[in-house]
C-alpha cells in the first residue's frame, strides 16, 4: 500500500507554466478524480507523476520516496498508467500487449515464465479480454483496446494506478464497465488511484474525492458533494447548469442548461 | 494463485522450431556454398572437410591437402564473411526499424552507409598505403566514416537530454545526402581509381581472407548479443516512448545503447565488403510476414535469415556470370526491389509491422 503526495508542484512545457503550485495527497484505497476544462493541465499532472516530464519545482512522493530519483523499473513496479487513447502496434496480438505489463518485473536476462503467463492471463480474464488473446491489436475496437491497456496495467501489479480519460470515446455501458472494474480494484487491493475525467457525472459517481483544476490551479477540492455545484461549474467552465442528487445514490449529477433558453420547442411556441 | 494459461500458443512453438530449422539450414548452406566453385569438389567431400574441423570430430582424411586448402582457405572465409555481414545487416535493420518505429528504416537511414562510403572513397583517393591492426586504409576509413557520421547525426538531433526520433532521421537523411554528393564529386575526379571505388560501393566478397573475418567477427558477436539482450525492451518500445517509460524502460538509454550496437556492427559489416543494400530492410520484413513482429523471435530469426540470404546472394554473384563477378549489391537489389513491390501490393495482411 502506497501513499501518493504532490507538494507544491509546478509543471509546464518549454518555459510555459501549465500547472501552478499543486498540492494533494491520495491514500491507499482512495480514488481521486482530476476534473477541469480541456487544457487545464490534467494530462500534464498524470505525465509528471509517471515521470514522463520533469517538474519545474516541488516534489512528488510515492510511498515516501521521491519519484524523480527512482529508477524507472522501480517506479513501474509501483505505478501503472492507462494513457489517453493509447497507440498500440497493430501487428502484435492482444496477449503479447498485456504480457508487456510484466516488463518491469523482469531482468535483462530473464524471459517471461509460467508465473508471468498466469498473471497476464488473470489480468485478461478480469477485464474480459481473454477471448481476444490471439487477435491482432489492429483488429480491435476502441473499447477493446481500452480494456486491453487496463489488463496490461493489472499485469504490471502496481500499487497505484493513474488513468488519463479512461472512458473517452466509450459508450455508456463500457464507461460504467471500466470504471466499475477500476473502482473494485481500488477497494479490493487498496490501490491508490488518480483518474483524469472530463465527464463530471462519472467523476462524481466513482471518485471519493475530486480536484477541480482551472488554468493549472486548484479551484476546489473535496468530496463530490463539496465540489460539484452550479457556482463552481459556472466559475470554471463558464456554463450554466443545475445540480441534482442522483435518484439512486444521492451523489450530485450535473444537468447543463441549454443556452437558447431550453424547452422552447416543448412549449409548442 | 498458480494457474496455467488455458490456451496454448502454437505460434510460440512454431517460432522456436523456426530458429532450430534455420540453424540447420545455415549449416547446410555453408557446406553447399563452399562446394560450388571453379574446381569441382563433391558435396560429400566438402562436408567431410568442414566437419573434420569441428571440435570432437575425428575423421581420417580421404582428400588431398590441395582440396582442403581450396575449401578452408579460399571458399570458407568468403562464405563465413558473407554470412556474418548478412546477419549483421539484418539484425541492424530490424533494430533500427524497432527503435525508430519506422518500417522504412535500415542500417543506412541515419547516414551510416554514406559515411562509410565517404570514408572508403577518401581511402581510395589518398595516395598512401598503410595498415593498422590488419585493416587496410579503405576499410579503416570506411569504419571511421560510418561511426563519425552517426556521432554527428546524434549530436545534431539532440535536444537537451533527449533524441527525438524524427529529428534523428531527418538529420541522417540530410547528412547522408551531403556525403553522397561529396562521394560523387570524388568519384568523377578520381581518374583510374574510379573502377575500384564503384566496385566497392556496390559490394563484393571477392578475395576474402580469414584475417578479415577475424576483424569483423568480434564486433558482430558483441553487437548481436547486446541487441538480443534488449529484445523485450524493443517490444515495449513499439507502444510509444511515453508508454515504454511508464512500463519501466529507460528510453533514452535504450536508444543510445541500441544505436551504438547497431551502428558498430553495420560499420564492421560494410568496411571490407562495401555498402550492400536491401538486406537490412527486406530480411526483417520477410521474417515479420512469416513469424510475426515479436522482437524476441524477430531478432534471432533475422540473424539466421540474413546470413543464409547473403551466402546465397554471394553464391549467385560469383557463379551467375563466372568467371566475372557480379557486384553483390546488384543481386540483393534484384531480389529486394520486387520483394518491396510485392509487400506494397499485398493487401490481405496489411498490418505486419
Amino acid at each position: 500500500m502506497v501513499k501518493l503526495e504532490l507538494q507544491s508542484v509546478w509543471l509546464g512545457y518549454g518555459g510555459n507554466v501549465v500547472v501552478k503550485d499543486l498540492t494533494f495527497q491520495v491514500m491507499p484505497g482512495e480514488m481521486v478524480g482530476l476534473i477541469g476544462p480541456n487544457g487545464s493541465g490534467k494530462s500534464t499532472i498524470i505525465k509528471a507523476i509517471s515521470r514522463v516530464i520533469s517538474l519545474y519545482s516541488g516534489k512528488i512522493l510515492l510511498s515516501g520516496k521521491d519519484v524523480s530519483k527512482m529508477p524507472r523499473g522501480d517506479l513501474a513496479r509501483l505505478l501503472g498508467v492507462v494513457p489517453q487513447m493509447p497507440l498500440l502496434p497493430s501487428a502484435f496480438t492482444a496477449f503479447e500487449i498485456v504480457l508487456m505489463g510484466r516488463n518491469p518485473h523482469l531482468g535483462l536476462l530473464q524471459y517471461e515464465g509460467a508465473r508471468d503467463m498466469a498473471i497476464t492471463w488473470q489480468a485478461m480474464e478480469k477485464t474480459a479480454t481473454h477471448t481476444l488473446a490471439e487477435r491482432r491489436v489492429g483488429e480491435l475496437s476502441g473499447g477493446e483496446i481500452q480494456r486491453l491497456v487496463i489488463a496490461r496495467v493489472l499485469a504490471q501489479e502496481p500499487k497505484s494506478i493513474l488513468l488519463d480519460e479512461p472512458t473517452a470515446n466509450l459508450d455508456i455501458s463500457h464507461q460504467v464497465e471500466i470504471l466499475d472494474l477500476i473502482k473494485n480494484l481500488c477497494l479490493e487491493n487498496k490501490l491508490t488511484v488518480v483518474a483524469a475525467l472530463h465527464d463530471l457525472n462519472l467523476a462524481s459517481q466513482y471518485c471519493d474525492r475530486l480536484i477541480l483544476i482551472n488554468n493549472g490551479r486548484v479551484h476546489a477540492q473535496g468530496t463530490p458533494r463539496e465540489v460539484i455545484n452550479p457556482a463552481n461549474i459556472k466559475e470554471v467552465y463558464g456554463a450554466e447548469s443545475c445540480v441534482y442528487p442522483h435518484p439512486v445514490n444521492g451523489l450530485p449529477v450535473v444537468l447543463p442548461n441549454a443556452g437558447y433558453g431550453g424547452g422552447a420547442r416543448n412549449n409548442g411556441n | 494463485m498458480e494457474q496455467s494459461v488455458p490456451i496454448h500458443f502454437p505460434h510460440w512453438h512454431r517460432r522456436a522450431y523456426a530458429i532450430l530449422g534455420l540453424l540447420v539450414l545455415f549449416g547446410v548452406m555453408v557446406a553447399f556454398a563452399t562446394t560450388i566453385g571453379s574446381v569441382q569438389i563433391s558435396f560429400l567431400t566438402t562436408s567431410s572437410i568442414l566437419l573434420s574441423k569441428l571440435p570432437f570430430v575425428d575423421m581420417n582424411p580421404t582428400w588431398t591437402s590441395a582440396l582442403e586448402t581450396i575449401i578452408l582457405e579460399i571458399r570458407l572465409p568468403r562464405v563465413i564473411l558473407a554470412g556474418l555481414v548478412g546477419a549483421a545487416l539484418a539484425i541492424a535493420g530490424a533494430t533500427y526499424q524497432g527503435l525508430f518505429r519506422n518500417p522504412l528504416a535500415d542500417p543506412y537511414l541515419i547516414g551510416v552507409a554514406q559515411g562509410a562510403a565517404l570514408g572508403a572513397v577518401v581511402g581510395f583517393v589518398l595516395p598512401i598505403d598503410w595498415q593498422w591492426l590488419g585493416l587496410g586504409i579503405v576499410p579503416l576509413f570506411a569504419f571511421i566514416g560510418a561511426l563519425l557520421s552517426v556521432v554527428i547525426v546524434y549530436n545534431l538531433a539532440r535536444v537537451g537530454k533527449t533524441i527525438p526520433v524524427t529529428t534523428l532521421i531527418l538529420a541522417g537523411v540530410a547528412l547522408g545526402a551531403l556525403w553522397g554528393s561529396i562521394v560523387s564529386y570524388l568519384i568523377i575526379t578520381s581518374g583510374e581509381k574510379m573502377h575500384g571505388i564503384i566496385f566497392w560501393l556496390m559490394g563484393s566478397f571477392s578475395l576474402t581472407q580469414w584475417s578479415e573475418v577475424k576483424v569483423v567477427l568480434p564486433y558482430v558477436v558483441v553487437g548481436v548479443v547486446v541487441i538480443l539482450l534488449y529484445s523485450r525492451s524493443l517490444n515495449v518500445m513499439q507502444l510509444d516512448e511515453e508508454q515504454a517509460q511508464q512500463l519501466g524502460v529507460n528510453v533514452e538509454r535504450l536508444k543510445l545503447i541500441l544505436l551504438v550496437a547497431a551502428t558498430l556492427i553495420t560499420a564492421a559489416a560494410v568496411c571490407f565488403v562495401g555498402t550492400i543494400g536491401f538486406v537490412g530492410i527486406i530480411i526483417p520484413h520477410a521474417v515479420r510476414l512469416v513469424w510475426g513482429p515479436d522482437y524476441r523471435f524477430l531478432l534471432p530469426l533475422s540473424v539466421l535469415s540474413g546470413a543464409i540470404f547473403l551466402i546465397l546472394a554471394d553464391l549467385v554473384a560469383r557463379t551467375a556470370l563466372a568467371p566475372t563477378e557480379v557486384p553483390i549489391g546488384v543481386i540483393t537489389a534484384i531480389c529486394g526491389a520486387p520483394f518491396f513491390l510485392y509487400l506494397l501490393r499485398r493487401k490481405k495482411r496489411a498490418v505486419f509491422f
